[in-house]
């Protein structure tokens, strides 16, 4: 017989060690009891997964609803933007007087100051005959107004009469009207019952509120609103001199402005025009709603399976109570699981998202992307909502009693 | 504190004076235990006998501080139980070795791991170090074929003889036992029982035993009777180990 025999002088107290040191020793037992219940692995990673795939999803629609509808806005080629103060966004603008251009065109560091025309329109499209609703921008041709270096080249094609620039991300069927427009010949369809021309393409991409924009002269523009005084504008852009300080020439243009129009830098315009969208329409809070949603259903899975998990190793838990383990230890097993569950089903979680992006920006010509801030933001909610779900799944470790035993 | 002086074989262990213990409240209140007065020395086998409902169970659970002794004194290696704080009663359960009526391993470690939960309790022992112990405590009762065998696929003896592995592996100076042979045959309890003797004797470790199994009063040292929560005179019959 083999005679065991650790030093019976060995102090029963072993020194304390360090809390990393006790970490890494110990006995991965949530691991080992995840891995002994294959089938509720499994299970536990795809729900959540599932859930993950649903906050992408949710976040990633949100997002691109946000920056398909600033997406304008943010090509805008100005330093300061003035719009007056009923302006609630960009397709529901209300106009200023092109008069307050001239007002601010002499403060010291302006350079420019140009009018933008914006509406909607319904046309019909040229291939399918079906009217559908489009974001018409009228833009001066003295100076890009854009930062889009395709409608920039293109100007002088603008200076015909109703003659106009497409976007060839438009949603819905276009692929003749591009190919027959890249191929040098123009394309014939109504606005409104009048004969127009689209005479060249660039590239932005259908928003939630139009399928796509169009892009002409200030005259062509206002040949559709025979009702708008030319006088009345929607935006002004202003430039100002290189190495004038933006915010100074800001405060000076805000101190000559009546209150009826805003003055704001590009930055703050956009930014403005995204609260928008997310505080005052409900799609924003749908979307912050669904995944709240995705969010609950994927702590009721996680829940679900760490309350089982818990509850068929009771005895064992008392057990090692009896044994002299404290509650903490136990605790750390349900939260070791709770950490190996969130970051196992993260990752189809995320590949399955990739692939639903993918496929969003195929069908829906939404500008759709994974960022690195919502791979973090999902994550840490999955963190969250699995620790969570070991907090509840706990309170019953706690309850074991190690007398049960006997 | 524990005390740390090696504890010389006369010496008492266990020593329990004037213990009352009540279950339930108010109305409900019922006592389960009557002045028990008990001194078990260093060494020594005592088993702890009796009808059902006597009480042993109870007792057992005292010593072992998984329940906290109401009145009364209730010393283990010289640490008062009674009146003391919850953290005494855990360190308390580190220096004891348990073993249930089931055999209550961790059903998703091997026995191995299983035996290695025994020391890391202490903290003193790497991981590697545990792994070793525990394959050295496995052979001494006879499983170096099965130590990655899962409790599932273990028989009751086997997975009793892991049970007793897990609770001597870390040497504990008292091995407290309720029903190690309820749940096993003739013979794996016979075998279980002497393993239990004989890693008591080379360990030097005092054994308490709660059991109703005539067929190993034998083991014992000492036989003690209970009887409606009170120590009583054992009766002469259960003194005769030569039972057939």
């Amino acid at each position: 017989m083999t005679a065991i025999a650790p030093d019976p002088q060995q102090s029963p107290r072993p020194s304390r060690r360090n809390l990393w040191q006790t970490l890494s020793d110990r006995t991965p037992l949530g691991w080992l009891q995840l891995k002994k219940s294959k089938s509720r692995l499994i299970v536990a990673v795809a729900g959540i997964g599932f859930a993950d795939l649903l906050m992408f999803a949710q976040l990633g629609i949100q997002a691109a609803l946000f920056d398909s509808n600033t997406m304008l806005n943010r090509g805008m080629d100005a330093d300061i933007i003035l719009r007056s103060a009923q302006y609630r966004d960009l397709n529901l603008a209300d106009t200023l007087p092109r008069r307050r251009l001239f007002q601010i065109k002499d403060v010291p560091g302006v350079q420019s100051a140009e009018p933008l025309y914006v509406s909607r329109v319904v046309w019909k499209n040229p291939q399918t005959r079906r009217r559908t609703q489009l974001t018409l921008v009228g833009q001066s041709l003295d100076r890009p107004a854009f930062l889009f270096d395709e409608v920039n080249q293109n100007l002088d094609k603008l200076k015909k009469p109703d003659t106009f620039l497409f976007d060839r991300l438009s949603r819905g069927q276009y692929a003749d009207v591009v190919a027959q427009v890249q191929s040098g010949q123009p394309v014939k369809t109504e606005i409104q019952r009048r004969t127009i021309e689209v005479a060249g393409l660039f590239s932005l991409g259908a928003s939630f509120a139009t399928d796509g924009t169009l892009i002409t002269s200030p005259e062509n523009f206002l040949r559709f609103f025979p009702q708008q005084n030319p006088g009345q504008i929607t935006l002004g852009l202003v430039k100002i001199e290189p190495g004038a300080d933006p915010e100074k020439v800001l405060a000076q243009i805000q101190a000559i402005l009546p209150p009826d129009t805003i003055a704001s830098t590009k930055q703050q315009y956009v930014d403005d025009e995204q609260a928008y969208w997310q505080e005052t329409t409900p799609i924003g809070i749908v979307f912050t709603f669904g995944t709240v949603m995705a969010f609950v259903v994927g702590t009721v899975i996680v829940f679900q399976i760490l309350s089982t998990d818990v509850n068929e190793h009771m005895s064992e838990y008392a057990t090692f109570k009896a044994m002299g383990y404290r509650d903490r230890y136990l605790l750390l097993i349900v939260f070791e699981q709770s950490l190996i569950l969130a970051s196992l089903g993260f990752i189809p979680g995320l590949a399955l998202a990739l692939g639903q992006y993918a496929m969003i920006q195929n069908l829906g010509a939404l500008p759709i992307a994974m960022t690195g801030g919502r791979m973090i933001l999902v994550f840490t909610l999955t963190v969250v909502m699995c620790t969570i779900s070991g907090v509840i799944a706990t309170r019953r470790v706690q309850s074991a009693d190690p007398a049960d035993n006997f | 504190m524990l005390a740390n002086d090696p504890i010389v074989t006369t010496s008492t262990v266990i020593q329990v004076e004037g213990l009352d213990h009540f279950f339930g409240d108010g109305e409900l209140r019922k006592q389960v235990l009557f002045n028990i007065n008990l001194s078990i020395n260093a060494g020594e086998i005592v088993i702890l006998t009796g009808p059902s409902g006597s009480g042993k169970t109870t007792l057992l659970s005292l010593m072992g501080g998984l329940r906290s002794p109401q009145s009364g004194s209730l010393r283990m290696l010289n640490t008062e139980l009674v009146g003391a704080a919850k953290s005494v009663a855990v360190e308390a359960r580190r220096y004891c070795g348990y073993i249930f009526q089931a055999h209550n391993l961790h059903s998703s470690l091997t026995a191995q791991e299983n035996v290695m939960m025994g020391l890391e309790v202490h903290g003193a022992y790497s991981r590697s170090e545990r792994r070793e112990l525990a394959l050295k405590m496995l052979s001494v009762v006879g499983l170096e074929e099965r130590t990655q065998y899962y409790p599932a696929d273990l028989s009751g003896g086997q997975k009793q003889r892991v049970a007793i592995a897990r609770a001597l592996v870390s040497h504990p100076k008292i091995v407290l036992a309720d029903e190690p042979t309820a749940a096993l045959d003739k013979k794996s309890g016979r075998d279980v029982v002497e393993l239990m003797q004989r890693l008591a004797k080379e360990q030097g470790c005092t054994i308490l035993l709660v059991t109703h199994d005539n067929r190993i009063l034998d083991v014992a040292d000492r036989i003690i009777y209970m009887e409606d929560g009170r120590l009583s005179d054992q009766p002469e019959t259960s003194h005769s180990p030569q039972i057939d």
